[in-house]
This record gives structure tokens, sequence and C-alpha cells, in this order.
């Protein structure tokens, strides 16, 4: 599997929903048959991924709102491949 | 929210509704999860009982919910029960054989918000498929419609439920499901629960078999991770080959509610067969039903546990074991999981595994699920 890069537009593969679930007070991705609760972090990269937001754009986006988090951009680029690898959003 | 019940002070919500719509259903598999005496229970949950049931259940805090049965496709209301459901949140998954299934269904129930579809074949070809759906039609229907579910662009999960009758063509399985560009192969060796207990001898693969089965899965994993394939292989292996039991439903009564069609609610799907009274819905709110019922507290906790279960110190991993699994070899639901080599009856499973290895009757003697013999085990 090639590396993600700033370049690529992530959108999240068909039948995934990402939802903010009260009772769990947090976001969930949804998919068939499961469901992972996502930590704060994971759940504001994935708020960006809409298809049309290349990687580029969600990392200043994030940096913008969140100014004074160290080394953000490389986090955000190792969220996308984690996710990418678990198949949870392709790569265009 | 409130919350009596005694065992139960740091219960979390229901994560996950299975609302067993029906017990209708045109095929007769001998390893249906369908009490034996399905027979006597006829009645059915209204829309409007449904909707509620729903409702209360997202309320809770339940995100994901399988439409099953039977055969989920009966119930005329489906393209509505759909709508309400995604209207509510849930991710709405629909578990069916695929028999009754149209093109102008798989539409209708997209348009009414379905997220998933779940087609479960019974092998892969068509003479052992129709004999263990007992329909001869089954097999070209499955595939036509899984063919459907992917054109109408739904994530599409194929199961497969194994035995020692198919188990040795998974790979031809396997091959089928990527052709099919299924996102998830669920490869589930019967649980023998229900009819599939009743069939046991005659479903229960060898360990050669399992392990056969488990190399070719293993292989295709490989090659499909090489590929950049996103199919995923679920391997579901039978209990009754580990030394340790398995941690039930993430155990009794945590994240799990099933609702039949009646209306009693379940723990898991199976524990109807179990000497507890259930509640039902048609009698009690839900929350009362998952805090402070009866039946969903029986086992929740360790308090209920005898020895070796009570002292063992990987208790909190595997609470015990399967309930439904220590009735059913034991007649007391309160014994280990005789799969737990620590249990006094673990010989029971070494004799089931020692049956494997013996010749057993071919597909065409077990007992089919169907109303009949439903009927006729239901007067013995």
């Amino acid at each position: 599997m090639n590396p993600v890069v700033r370049d690529n537009t992530p959108v999240l593969r068909p039948g995934f929903r990402l939802q903010w679930e009260p009772v769990q007070n947090s976001h969930v991705l949804l998919y068939p048959e499961g469901m992972v609760k996502l930590n704060e972090s994971a759940a504001e990269v994935l708020l960006l991924v809409d298809g049309k937001r290349p990687v580029a754009d969600i990392i200043d986006t994030l940096c913008e709102r969140f100014p004074n988090v160290p080394g953000l951009d490389e986090d955000v680029l190792a969220f996308i491949e984690v996710a990418h690898a678990q198949h949870w959003l392709h790569i265009r | 929210m409130l919350n009596t019940g005694s065992t139960s002070a740091e219960q979390g919500p229901p994560l996950w509704l299975l609302a067993e719509l029906t017990y209708r259903c045109p095929l007769q598999c001998p390893y249906c999860s369908n009490p034996l005496e399905f027979a006597n229970h006829k009645s059915e949950l209204s829309t409007a009982q449904w909707t509620d049931v729903f409702t209360q259940a997202r309320a809770l805090g339940a995100a994901q919910l399988g439409f099953s049965g039977g055969e989920p496709l009966v119930r005329e209301d489906l393209p509505e029960l759909i709508g309400a459901a995604r209207e509510l949140g849930f991710y709405t998954n629909l578990i069916t054989s695929g028999m009754g299934l149209t093109e102008a269904k798989i539409e209708a129930f997209r348009e009414a918000g379905l997220d998933h579809i779940q087609i479960s074949f019974q092998a892969s070809d068509a003479e052992i498929n129709n004999m263990l759906a007992g329909s001869r039609k089954a097999f070209e229907q499955k595939l036509a419609m899984a063919r459907a579910v992917k054109a109408a662009g739904y994530p599409m999960v194929l199961n497969f439920v194994t035995h020692r009758h198919n188990i040795d063509q998974i790979d031809r399985i396997i091959e089928l499901c990527v052709a099919l560009e299924a996102d998830f192969v669920e490869l589930a060796t019967c649980q023998y629960y229900g009819w599939a207990h009743l069939n046991r001898a005659g479903l229960l693969p060898t360990k050669a078999q399992l392990d056969h089965a488990e190399q070719v899965t293993n292989a295709w994993r490989e090659k499909l991770a090489e590929q950049g394939n996103p199919c995923k292989l679920i391997l579901v292996t039978p209990d009754y080959y580990e030394e340790r039991p398995k941690g039930c439903m993430n155990g009794w009564g945590n994240i799990f509610l099933t609702i039949t069609p009646d209306g009693t609610a379940l723990p898991c799907h199976s524990a109807r067969q179990l000497p507890v009274s259930f509640p039902s819905v048609t009698e009690h709110s839900l929350s009362h039903i998952w805090y402070d019922s009866f039946g969903f507290n029986r086992f929740r906790g360790y308090d209920w546990m005898s020895e070796p279960c009570r002292s063992c110190d990987e208790k909190e991993k595997d609470f015990g074991g399967c309930r439904c699994q220590a009735y059913l070899l034991t007649g007391d639901a309160t014994q280990a999981d005789p799969v737990c080599s620590k249990s006094p009856h673990h010989h029971k499973i070494l004799q089931a595994r020692a049956e494997a290895e013996q010749p057993q009757p071919g597909i065409e003697e077990l007992t089919f699920r169907n109303e009949r013999t439903s009927r006729i085990i239901c007067k013995a």
C-alpha cells in the first residue's frame, strides 16, 4: 500500500458513517455490523474527510484550529495512513 | 438514567439491537439459530410496536440495528421499519438469505435508508447449497442478488455457515466471495445451539478440516493484502476445539439486546432455551428490561458463578463462557462452559470431538428446520 501524501484526497469508504453518539459522549465510526469509538483527535480529522478536501487542507484547517499543538501535521498524516490501512477510507 | 438493578450499578447501555422480525422463513437450514419450538411462537409485533422498540433502544444508546429472522423479507412493512430506524440514527443492517429479494426491493430499501445487506450462503456450489437450504432455486437467486446488492452501491457482507459437509470447499467459497466483491466475508462454522445442536454430529467438522480451513484462509488473507483488496475474511471457528470458552456476547446483558418476533427480550438470540424467565416489550419498557429485569441481571457480574469459575483468574476475560452451552451440555446454566478444560464436564466436548472423527450421517439425514419438525419436537 502506497504511503498517503498531502495531495491525496481521502473519502470515507462507502457504507461507513461518522456519527455523534450522545450516550457514549463521543463520535463513532459505524460500518457493517461494527462500530469504532473514536477519540477526540481522530474524530476531528474524520469530520473533515469529505471527499473534497485534500490532506493538506485538512492539516491547515486543524493547525488553524489548534495552533499550539506541536507536530500536528505529522499526527494527522499518520492517522490518515492508519485509517487507510484499516480500509475506513479510500484515497484519491 | 434510572438504574435500580442491584448488580447493574455500572451497567452500560445496549449498543446492538437484533430485531428478529419473524420466525417465518422459506428455507429449512438444519443449523438455524431459531429455537426448536419456533412453531409455538406465532405472534409478531406490529409495525407500531417495532417502531416503539427502535425508539426506546435508540434512546438507551443502541447504534447498530440488525433486521433478522427467520427471513426478515417476509415482513411486508420492512421498508417502513428500515425508514423508521434510519431516521432515528441507527446503522441499519439487513441480514437475509436473499430469498424473496428483488432489485426493486433493494432500491426501495436504499431509499428508506438501509445501510448494509448481508446475504447468507450455504456452500459455494449449487448442489450442496440447495440441499442444505431445502430449495432448488436458492443458489442462483443468491448469486443474482449478491451482484444486485453490489451494483446498487451497498457495502456487502457474505456469510457462509460452514460445517463438515462444506468446509473443505473453503478455497472456492472465498474465491466466489472475492469475485462477488464482498467487503466482508464471514466464514462462520456452526455454533451448536438450537437446530445446529440437534444436528451436531452431522455438522461438526474434524480438527484436520478446521486446520485446513485456517491455512487456506490465511493464504487468501496474504494474497488479498498484497493486492490491496479491502475484502476482509472473518473465520469463526467452533469453540468445541478450544480449551478456554469464548467471552460469549461480551458478557451477559452487556452490549447485545435481541427482541424476538413476539416481543420477548433476550441477552442473546439463543437464550430463549434457558430456564430463565425473560421480559416482553409488550409489558415493560426497554429501560426496565435492560437495567432492572431478572432475566437480564441473571448472569451479570460474577456472583452467580460456581467453581471452577468463581475463583478463576480468567473469569473477567471469558465470563465463564456461554450460558446456553453450559445449560445444553450439563443441564445447569450456572456451570462453567464445558469448553473450558477446567470444567468437570469437559469430557462432553472431548466426546463430540471424537465423534467428529467417525463417519456421520449425510446432509439428507439431518433434521431440517421447518414447521412440521418443529411441531414434532415440541410434542416430544
